[in-house]
């Protein structure tokens, strides 16, 4: 399976797919951020990846561009697996939102908002889902101090 | 007897103390404020293994406003807090709290942004649980523990 998915993207989208690789059969293909959406839907109409499994994102404090957003596609047809990364800047943490595609991304999409601060344009109720609204920052950024406290009711010591 | 005797035989003479924290400490109703795995731990004292009735302590009640003791099972985060809070304030005097678990009375190994580093920096605790999660000896031996604190208040004072 592992040599099927990536040479059939690379070949529909050679300028957008930026990197790839497969570690035992996952294989993962980095693509230009502006051509999510395009991606996305060919995966799901033309690929048969009907399942977004999971949205989330990595901080890598040293790149040019900070973060990475990954998606987990699933194919219940073929049993597929892929894995998309797109890779945002800090300056203007901003993706497609999914929610045209898998309404399954809204929670997602909203986790990843909370947890580091990239925003999903498009997604229809972007606000913090898991920390509470009066939380600033966000906790899942490597430079969020490891020992920041931010009680809703003062602590007395 | 002494005194008793001229009473006949249906009168007996005691400390108030002493009858009101035995009824007391024989009937406690608990409030469990079951937040995290230490609940499975928290429902094996209950059942009739363990069997908390033993102790006068079986009859949860959900609602705080007809609890007594303020069970505190698991992990409690920033977001959850107030509700605590307002849960142990609903609570009629007198009241009592148990901290269940390490996460309850430290934080446990959720040292991090999102949990509160034990409960006692919102309420306060009368008895601690160790344990990830504790045996249902060591929350039985909490619940002596707490009857015998309560046998050493005083009615007429606050707590």
């Amino acid at each position: 399976m592992s040599e099927v998915l990536i040479p059939k993207l690379k070949e529909k989208f050679s300028n957008i797919v930026l990197d790839s690789h497969s570690f035992r059969g996952d294989e993962t293909v980095v693509i230009k951020l502006d051509a999510l959406l395009e991606v996305c839907k060919y995966l799901r109409d033309d690929m048969g990846f009907e399942f977004l499994m999971d949205v989330t994102a990595v901080d890598y404090p040293g790149r040019e561009k900070r973060f990475e957003v990954v998606y987990h596609f699933y194919s219940f047809i073929n049993n597929y697996r892929l894995r998309v990364k797109v890779r945002v800047p800090e300056s203007n943490p901003a993706v497609d939102s999914l929610m045209p595609l898998w309404s399954g991304a809204n929670w997602f999409e909203r986790e990843v908002y909370d947890m580091f601060g990239i925003r999903f344009s498009g997604h229809p109720d972007l606000r913090r889902i898991l920390m509470y609204d009066e939380f600033v920052g966000y906790p899942l950024r490597k430079d969020y101090p490891l020992r920041k406290r931010q009680p809703r009711i003062p602590h007395p010591d | 007897m002494g005194l008793e005797t001229l009473f006949g035989k249906s009168i007996i003479t005691s400390k108030l103390d002493a009858v009101v924290n035995w009824a007391r400490k024989f009937s406690f109703f608990q409030y469990p404020f079951v937040t995290a795995c230490c609940g499975m731990e928290f429902m094996s004292v209950w059942a009739s293994h363990y069997d908390i009735a033993r102790f006068g302590a079986e009859f949860p009640r959900f609602s705080p406003r007809q609890a007594d003791v303020l069970f505190v099972v698991g992990t409690v985060n920033e977001k959850m807090a107030p509700v605590l809070k307002r849960v142990y304030d609903q609570m009629c005097e007198p009241k009592w709290v148990v901290s269940f678990g390490v996460c309850a009375t430290s934080g446990g190994f959720y040292d991090n942004y999102a949990t509160v580093q034990g409960i006692d920096k919102i309420i306060p605790v009368d008895v601690y649980i160790p344990g990830c999660p504790p045996r249902p000896e060591a929350v039985l031996n909490a619940l002596i523990r707490l009857q015998e604190k309560v046998s050493r208040e005083s009615v007429l004072e606050k707590k």
